[in-house]
């Protein structure tokens, strides 16, 4: 019992640590997402973006985390307290959980599961919670409206989303992470399933509500959409949470159909390059279309989303559902 | 180790039980039940099933609980609804837990091999006869799916069947055809085009 315990030390410290090295370098990863995003914008609108704070602007996100850190929290009146406190947290740690199994690199993963697609299938569903309890708690009709939208517009681009994913699962024979990673050593998934990538990006954009699908936050009609009613570091969670799924949400593209960690199809010569390196650039990329489709497109009517997701991404992913079964099988090519 | 887990999942779920029915609020009520499910489900990872676990997870709380909460908070339902008296339900709570109690008396006393999820690996064994898959240890997709897919496939069909009249019953609820209202054609809308649309008038 005498050796146990401090075994026990041992085993929450490492967890401790581990967790911290997930978590830290994901947090300032969000922060200069922020700074990636106002700087790629202003370029794309011919501006300068922020050059003020630190060397070419690259304290701004410091600045802006200062600032809305020593603001006032303020609680209306009217609202349910509670929920209204746990609201921004929820979402802030449920965008948090998904990190612990995501795979960067070969064996560079912080829990290896069985179920990794599932799991993340899962918690990310579980971030409608966090803003349907924030709009209904703040007892504000912006703020409700905006939850409702929402929550309308996640759920129903999980659906294609769980679908698409189906598709990568029947061509990759796994629900862990990483062996899907693997299984795409001989072809990226963006090549077959080229138009299952589209989809799947575009379901991304609605599912982080992300413009041209931000109709949850649409300024020129509901002031702020679920976040009206907050100030300060409620707000700072809401927007930590959303940045955090946008980067979670290009992660799995690049481990569904981007090949993770993997270099680019059979280049051998840039083995010397690390795993990690080219996770990351892939997810950048990706960033960088959600900052650029942001920048490009007018904001999409609400019966026009609902329309896109149920009647045109729901049967075209159903029918490559099958499609994909119907060769995998017909060749005995499942594995 | 295991124990402690499991006390504390089960406890709180008690808990969290009690709290679904006794509060007046009902959308704090929705919020409890989604921590049930949480327990319930961190149960089922205990017993070595995470595959079970994660689609509880995704049903109940990913889309049966969010329905609820949005009709719930949609309903506008006042926090005083809770004014008739408990006892007036005594009646259905006994005819219910009467059914609960006596099916747990079967689990323990009758010998259903097949539900637990442990004698799903036996199963597997004793009807395929694979050796080479008792050798390696698989995983409970593995087992799940060679068992619906084998021995219970009428069932599977059905259950299938079942989900898809449930599905076409709730979409025929809401077809009604009204002709006062104005529809879009999207295909027309996106041909139009600058030399169709406008028309010189002399």
């Amino acid at each position: 019992m005498e050796i146990l315990i401090p075994m026990i030390y041992v085993l929450i410290l490492n967890i401790f640590l581990k967790s911290l090295a997930l978590i830290v370098p994901l947090l300032i990863g969000i922060a200069y997402l922020t700074l990636l995003e106002r700087k790629v914008m202003a370029s794309m609108h011919q501006r300068r973006g922020p050059n003020v704070v630190g060397f070419f602007g690259m304290l701004q996100p410091f600045a802006d985390g200062l600032k809305l850190f020593v603001k006032e929290t303020i609680l209306p009146s009217s609202a349910n307290v509670l929920i209204f406190i746990l609201a921004p947290i929820i979402t802030f740690l449920i965008s948090l959980f998904v990190w612990a199994v995501i795979p960067f690199d070969h064996n560079s993963v912080f829990v290896d599961i069985n179920v990794g697609v599932l799991y993340v299938l899962a918690i990310s569903s579980l971030g409608v919670y966090g803003i349907i309890t924030s709009g209904w708690s703040s007892n504000s009709k912006w703020s409700f409206l905006g939850s409702l939208r929402s929550a309308a517009q996640m759920v129903s681009y999980e659906v294609s989303i769980g679908i698409i994913i189906l598709c990568v699962l029947i061509c990759s024979g796994s629900l862990n992470l990483s062996s899907v990673v693997e299984s795409q050593r001989n072809v990226w998934f963006v090549f077959p399933l080229f138009p299952l990538f589209v989809m799947f990006f575009i379901s991304g954009l609605a599912e982080t509500n992300r413009a041209p699908f931000d109709l949850p936050e649409a300024e020129a009609e509901l002031v702020s959409g679920y976040s009206t009613e907050y100030s300060a570091m409620g707000f700072a969670l809401f927007f930590l949470g959303e940045y955090s799924n946008m980067i979670l949400m290009s992660s799995t593209v690049t481990i569904y159909f981007l090949g993770g960690w993997l270099p680019p199809i059979g280049l051998s010569f840039f083995g010397f390059i690390p795993g990690f390196f080219w996770f990351g650039f892939k997810t950048t990329s990706i960033l960088f279309l959600f900052v650029w489709v942001r920048a490009a497109f007018p904001r999409y009517r609400y019966d026009q989303l609902m329309r896109l997701g149920w009647k045109i991404f729901l049967p075209f992913s159903l029918g490559w559902l099958l499609f994909i079964s119907g060769i995998l099988l017909g060749f005995d090519w499942l594995i | 180790m295991e124990n402690i887990f499991f006390l504390f999942f089960s406890s709180f779920s008690v808990v969290f039980s009690c709290v679904v029915v006794l509060s007046k609020n009902p959308v704090h009520s929705i919020l409890s039940l989604i921590l049930v499910f949480f327990n319930a489900s961190s149960l089922l990872i205990l017993l070595g099933s995470e595959f079970l676990a994660m689609l509880f997870i995704i049903v109940y709380v990913g889309a049966v609980a969010v329905l609820f909460l949005f009709i719930i908070m949609m309903l506008n339902i006042k926090i005083s609804a809770l004014t008739t008296s408990i006892y007036r339900y005594l009646p259905v709570f006994f005819v219910l837990g009467s059914v609960f109690v006596f099916e747990f008396l079967m689990l323990f006393y009758f010998d259903l091999v097949s539900l637990s999820i442990s004698n799903l690996y036996l199963c597997q064994i004793n009807f395929i006869n694979d050796w080479s898959s008792s050798l390696e240890p698989s995983n409970n997709i593995n087992v799940l799916g060679q068992l619906l897919y084998t021995h219970y496939s009428y069932l599977f069909l059905l259950s299938g069947v079942i989900l898809l009249v449930s599905m076409l019953g709730a979409i025929s609820l809401t077809l009604h055809k009204r002709n006062d209202t104005k529809r879009q054609l999207i295909y027309k809308q996106i041909r139009r085009d600058f030399s169709s649309s406008i028309k010189w008038k002399y």
